[in-house]
């Protein structure tokens, strides 16, 4: 009755969509708070640009401009917490949380004002969504067994977003490890005081951390509204920038391990979409809420140290004061 | 001064409301603002149907926070509105308290219950209706597997289900209704990503019709369902039109006439329960030129026939709150 092999890709191609807008947040999280700026404000930028790309895109008919904007939405917001955090050296997680109420509330404001549908944007027609592509050889390696559906089903057929998100992870971690640039960003977040005695400024890195932070989640949020979904819908990310946040401390602000925690909380997501198949191969039902609530408890389990130790960046929440 | 001036600005604020004492209709809408595409908006078309028809006018209020429930409700008694009607259930626990304080005001409220001597408690039979649109997704399905998609797992939305599967069940009793919900927090209401991956773990389990009464999580629902080219059934109001041709149909719940009913009998509203089903336009299901084409002759002859039967009494459908369980699955 079952086809192992059919199941398994249905839930990993769901995977690879659920996961992507974890990943991006959380690769978004991990330089802002390898540079000591706590950000739980990833929810709020997301929702922002999820609104602001799916209304340009609507409005231009094209969906780059759309992701332009995005960017551009979630990226003030990025800057608004640089200026609260960084420059005003006020509480990091206030300021998020702020953001993350301004998001909400912005968004439907501005689109119930524009658009006159009860907060969402008119969905958008094809011009101004990402749409997906095939691969190449998709078709052809597809005989080889194993490798080639799961090629075809699993890795291709994904808009573009997908595989920028994927390409991050190398980046995030060539950037971190292998440059100038990544050094003195995670020795700022570690000891900021060491760095400004170099001579680099600590403020100008944590604003280009910020910054970045801000690309990475203007990216998520217009693939959520524009190559997900066909427009916004109010508080559309649900939650998944705090489950990002969950991602970020399970991968111990690693981007490789950042890619592996999201695929797994992808996965249990995608399982928790199938009911039908956790009996069918389990021989008895699981509670979806309890694969819901998969991804927080796994979190817990690390922060209390079952597992390895999650040692956050050392000044990681803590103003830079350079003269006491 | 500006002291002085205030008190007579009260003053004469008072006299006016006062003087407007003329037993005017008003209506409350809830948070979501009166150009909701839904809810509100339907509350206030069948307000302005009234409008129309009466010519008469009616007061209104947009709330903007949870706060002026209360104030809004209180400020429309003193200003001698009658009746008042609110749309939403989050109105109960401010109505609660305010319909004692005014007891010559009519007050009525919309898919809640407050039991007071002077309210009108409306709510609706949407099993009624869920069980039209499943007769129709059964009849439309090829595949004999068709799906339901619901927001937060709560009674109300299980009555939906069950409704649906039953009129699934009573076409085609082989038929294999594939049930999913959003999730158990209200995050589940707006959540069109889970939305669309529910409807894509639907499709690859075979559904090629699917109904989703899950608010804004439907929107991705009826996008995927059309990206995919299968079928979908909107909900509560005509949702037809987001994707014409695609949207088989939609369950209607008609808030516009509950409100146009309240406004119609003005102050002397008969109070207490009112179950607003198929017998008197509560429920219903949508027909309009974007899914002409998807209904056929047959599929619309057999659907009013139940239609009537339930109307009469003949048919009765399950209703899951009645006892908390639904008898097919």
């Amino acid at each position: 009755m079952f086809d192992v092999l059919t199941d398994l890709l249905t839930v990993l191609d769901s995977t690879m969509r659920l996961s992507t807008p974890l990943l991006l947040a959380c690769l978004a999280g991990l330089f802002s708070e390898r540079a000591g700026i706590f950000d739980i404000g990833l929810e709020g930028k997301m929702l922002a640009a999820a609104f602001f790309s799916a209304a340009l895109a609507y409005v231009t008919e094209n969906v780059w401009l759309g992701l332009a904007a995005g960017i551009g939405a979630s990226m003030l917001l990025s800057l608004l917490h640089g200026v609260a955090s960084i420059t005003f050296r006020g509480n990091q997680l206030i300021s998020g949380v702020a953001i993350n109420f301004l998001a909400a509330g912005m968004t439907v404001l501005i689109a119930q004002s524009w658009f006159k549908q009860g907060g969402r944007t008119p969905a958008l027609l094809s011009g101004g969504r990402f749409e997906n592509i095939t691969l190449p050889f998709a078709d052809a390696l597809s005989v080889i067994p194993i490798i080639g559906p799961f090629y075809k089903e699993v890795v291709s057929g994904h808009t573009i977003l997908v595989y920028v998100a994927l390409l991050m992870v190398p980046l995030t971690w060539w950037v971190l490890f292998r440059t100038r640039f990544g050094l003195r960003l995670r020795a700022v977040g570690e000891a900021p005081e060491a760095v400004d005695t170099a001579g680099v400024s600590v403020i100008g890195m944590r604003y280009s951390a910020v910054i970045i932070c801000g690309v990475l989640c203007g990216i998520a949020g217009a693939y959520m509204a524009t190559g997900l979904q066909a427009g916004f819908v109010k508080d559309m990310t649900a939650g998944r920038g705090y489950i990002a946040l969950a991602a970020l401390i399970f991968a111990k602000w690693r981007p490789w391990y950042a890619l592996s925690s999201c695929l797994l909380f992808g996965f249990l997501q995608a399982v928790a979409l199938r009911p039908d198949l956790i009996k069918g191969y389990l021989g008895f039902e699981v509670q979806v809420q309890l694969l819901d609530a998969l991804p927080y408890i796994l979190t817990v389990i690390i922060l209390a140290g079952f597992v390895g130790k999650a040692i956050p960046p050392r000044a990681g929440g803590e103003p830079y004061v350079k003269e006491r | 001064m500006s002291m002085m001036s205030k008190i007579l600005g009260a003053t004469a604020a008072f006299a006016l409301s006062a003087g407007a004492a003329l037993a005017e209709p008003a209506l409350i809408f809830d948070l979501g603002g009166k150009f909701d595409k839904s809810f509100n908006e339907a509350a206030f078309n069948g307000a302005t149907r009234w409008a129309e028809e009466t010519g008469g006018s009616f007061r209104e209020i947009e709330l903007q926070s949870e706060a002026q429930r209360e104030q809004a409700l209180r400020r429309f008694a003193e200003a001698g509105a009658n009746p008042i009607v609110m749309a939403g259930f989050a109105f109960a626990t401010a109505l609660d308290s305010v319909a004692a304080d005014y007891p010559d005001t009519k007050f009525a409220i919309i898919d809640m219950v407050v039991d007071k001597p002077n309210v009108r408690s409306v709510v609706f039979n949407e099993h009624e209706g869920s069980y039209l649109v499943g007769m129709m997704a059964a009849q439309a399905t090829k595949s004999g597997t068709v799906g339901f998609i619901g927001g937060m797992d709560i009674p109300l939305i299980r009555k939906f289900a069950c409704g649906y599967v039953q009129g699934v069940k009573a076409v085609n009793p082989s038929a294999t209704v594939i049930q999913n919900m959003t999730g158990t927090t209200p995050a589940a209401w707006n959540d069109p990503l889970k939305g669309s991956e529910l409807t894509k773990a639907q499709i690859a389990q075979g559904a090629d019709v699917v109904y989703a009464a899950a608010g804004g999580t439907g929107v991705g629902v009826l996008q995927t369902a059309a990206d995919e080219g299968i079928l979908s059934i909107g909900v509560d109001s005509n949702q037809n039109y987001m994707h014409p041709g695609k949207v088989l149909t939609s369950m209607l719940k008609r808030v516009d006439n509950a409100v146009y009913d309240a406004f119609t009998q003005g102050a002397n509203l008969e109070t207490g329960f009112n179950v607003m089903g198929l017998a008197n336009g509560g429920v219903g299901y949508a027909l309009d030129e974007h899914n002409a084409s998807l209904v056929s002759a047959d599929m619309q002859a057999s659907v009013d026939a139940a239609a009537g039967q339930i109307a009469s009494g003949a048919l009765s459908v399950h209703d899951y709150m009645s006892d908390n369980a639904c008898p097919v699955e």
